[in-house]
């Protein structure tokens, strides 16, 4: 099975880390993983901020890049949910098809592609995980909180697998964090303000280290920790998942 | 106003924005609370959504059948195609019974059309009558919330408008007290008024009856004291048999405050001796939504004021930040409708994380049609030229490979050489309250094509 391995934009830019250990997790799990080399972004900015029609090339760009891949493997639940949900914007090709209904989230492939039972993973930290909305509600990789229905998350079965690791539980499990993409600048204040109460959560609980299947989450949480800050870091949940040095 | 400017204010005051947000929280917990209770919610929500599908697909005929039965039990029906035809109905029968004085229960419908003003020019002492309505009534204010219209007071600045408008001792804030002055207040209005006004929470086709809701027994008082009772209701309010009212009843009042059913759940068929029912039915723009394919399940809504009791912008923004009377997200997707250029900013008063979505005892599909309604309002350049250019310019840029690494690079450079002053900055929204992230020396990509060179 050949893997091809999407990297959103930001991602690139901003947190290279994050896609070495997404791709090292990947490749410890016996993966054999590909990047393809012209890839961009999927698009959802145009589309979220309400011009999808500027986003029609730079997603045929994604399709045009990912079609021959077996999976897409992309360490985010916002990127993946937008390309299943929102390639109605293209033609409908078998690549388009194709594309939609093999990708997925990290967690999730691990979950249910590898059906991986145990991972070799060591860290000794109290880790609060944030839901990423369109991970939770979007592919549903958990189930919400205001549903009448069992509860499950594919990201904390994976944390939960971790050695060493205490998983600490918020007041609000499932509360966004105010990021919403162009949302942060377009709405700052309320932006801001869910973001800080949703550091204090985290806080006030006990966490070392805030973890998310989305970095965008985490970036604009971290830009308030480090403003204000508050005595928590933010790693992604491949930089838990990847890492072996003990405390 | 912008919902952003609105919501930047509200928050200004961050121990009310902390306490509006608890608040209203707390009523999203204790909602979840009595869902559990019920072990067939999901289908229960399943059931109702397909209902409702049932009745905008079957509207002309189901309205037509309720029309039909309710005259056959004796009410005067009218239609109202808009506000201005539903109002003057109001106006024509009240003056049709010499009514100089009308008691009203809670309806957003008379909000919608703003009935009251319009009657208070006409002479007509209009009292609300629901407890949180009179309040924000003493002080000129609409609701802020559909269900808990006052909840942007605090217990201290209700006294305090008692003090004001009834004469109270100054500094009274116990809810109880309080509580027993409105309802001395509101019992002599109850006695004397020669009309009572109530909403629709819904219409039964095959019976012609209708239900109205409440927590406070205002509308039956009301209701049984006069002689006269008009009754608005919006076209989609309809359901199709008796037995399909148990579905709603009980996923509304879990839904809206997480009580099993309203205390009241008052059921109209007939009038009672020596009473006239008026019923109006109201159209004002509910067909138009009825046809737009992407936008019809909005006409869905029970009022139940989950999805802003769940909204983390609503409760952390207050209901006047929305430029429309019903606020939150299923006014975000109503007010376009309504007006596209005024309200084009509530769409994009969302993280569209979809908890709407998730809580609506109908299932409406909100965060989806806020996106919607963003694509719309961009198309038909009711949002702000220069987002539009940039989104255009972005899309160039993400559209072509070269084009992308030469600007990350160039962003990359911009932020790890600039002094402070240049990056942190009137134009820079993020960094207002937020640092940038760190930047690294390469891309993934630059790290890619060193350390896995044999996969190129």
């Amino acid at each position: 099975m050949k893997i091809g391995l999407f990297i959103p934009c930001y991602i690139d830019q901003f947190y290279p880390k994050v896609g070495i250990a997404t791709l090292e997790l990947l490749e410890k799990l016996g993966c054999n993983v590909g990047y393809p080399m012209d890839q961009t972004c999927c698009g959802q900015p145009m589309g979220n901020s309400g011009s999808e029609k500027e986003a029609v090339k730079t997603a045929e760009l994604f399709v045009k890049n990912f079609q021959t891949y077996d999976c897409i493997v992309a360490p985010t639940g916002s990127c993946a949910c937008y390309v299943k949900e929102h390639y109605d914007i293209l033609k409908q090709t078998d690549a388009t098809k194709y594309v939609r209904e093999n990708i997925y989230e990290l967690a999730e492939f691990i979950t249910d592609i590898l059906k991986v039972d145990q991972i070799d993973a060591t860290f000794p930290y109290k880790v609060g995980f944030h839901s990423s909305c369109h991970g939770q509600r979007g592919l549903r990789l958990a189930q919400s909180s205001e549903l009448n229905l069992p509860f499950f998350s594919k990201q904390k079965q994976l944390l939960s697998m971790v050695k060493g690791i205490e998983i600490v539980e918020i007041d609000r499990r499932d509360e966004c964090c105010g990021f919403g993409g162009t949302f942060c600048v377009t709405e700052e204040a309320v932006s801001v303000k869910m973001g800080k109460d949703k550091v204090a959560d985290f806080v006030r609980n006990g966490a070392e280290v805030i973890t998310s299947g989305d970095v965008s989450c985490l970036m604009h949480l971290d830009g308030i920790i480090k403003r204000q800050k508050y005595p928590v870091k933010v790693l992604h949940i491949a930089e838990i998942l990847n890492n072996t040095i003990e405390r | 106003m912008k919902h952003s400017e609105a919501a930047e204010k509200f928050i200004s005051d961050n121990e009310r924005t902390n306490w509006h947000d608890k608040a209203l929280w707390f009523v999203r917990a204790k909602r979840d609370i009595a869902i559990k209770q019920v072990a067939e919610w999901e289908e229960l929500r399943a059931l109702a959504s397909q209902i409702k599908a049932h009745v905008m697909s079957n509207l002309d005929v189901l309205l037509e059948q309720f029309e039909a039965n309710a005259i056959k039990n004796g009410i005067h029906v009218h239609w109202a195609k808009d506000a201005e035809e539903h109002n003057n109905h109001v106006l024509n029968i009240l003056k049709e019974h010499r009514v100089k004085s009308l008691v009203k229960s809670k309806s957003m419908l008379t909000e919608e059309c703003h009935l009251n003003p319009f009657l208070e020019k006409n002479g007509i002492e209009v009292i609300d009558t629901d407890l949180g309505e009179r309040i924000i009534q003493f002080r000129n204010e609409p609701p802020s919330h559909i269900v808990l219209p006052a909840i942007h007071l605090t217990k201290e600045e209700v006294g305090e408008t008692f003090h004001t408008h009834l004469g109270i001792e100054k500094g009274i804030s116990d809810p109880k007290i309080l509580t027993d002055i409105a309802r001395a207040h509101l019992r002599e209005k109850f006695l004397s008024a020669d009309a009572a006004m109530t909403g629709v929470n819904f219409g039964i086709a095959d019976t012609g009856g209708f239900v109205v809701c409440t927590n406070e027994g205002n509308t039956d008082m009301g209701v049984h004291l006069s002689q006269v009772h008009i009754a608005s209701m919006g076209i989609e309010k309809i359901i199709p048999r008796q037995e399909d009212l148990g579905v709603f009843t009980r996923l509304l009042a879990r839904s809206a405050t997480g009580q099993p059913v309203t205390t009241y759940t008052s059921h109209y068929l007939t009038a009672q001796s020596g009473q006239v029912i008026h019923l109006i039915i109201v159209d004002n723009g509910r067909s138009k939504q009825l046809g737009r394919a992407d936008y019809v399940k909005s006409l869905f809504c029970i009022r139940c004021g989950a999805c802003m009791n769940t909204c983390p912008v609503y409760r952390r923004s207050g209901g006047y930040s929305y430029s429309y009377g019903i606020p939150g997200p299923i006014g975000s997707i109503l007010a376009p409708g309504a007006n596209p250029k005024e309200h084009s900013s509530m769409p994009f008063a969302s993280t569209l994380c979809g908890s709407c979505t998730d809580v609506c005892p109908v299932k409406i599909d909100i965060h989806q049609q806020l996106y919607s309604w963003r694509q719309d309002l961009t198309e038909d350049k009711k949002t702000s030229s220069s987002k539009r250019l940039i989104m255009k310019m972005m899309g160039i840029v993400l559209a072509y490979p070269k084009l992308y690494r030469f600007s990350g690079i160039t962003a990359r450079w911009f932020l790890g050489f600039s002094p402070r002053f240049l990056i942190y900055n009137k134009l820079n929204l993020w960094g207002k309250q937020r640092e940038l992230p760190s930047v690294p020396t390469e891309s993934f990509r630059d790290w890619y094509s060193k350390n896995r060179r044999a996969n190129l």
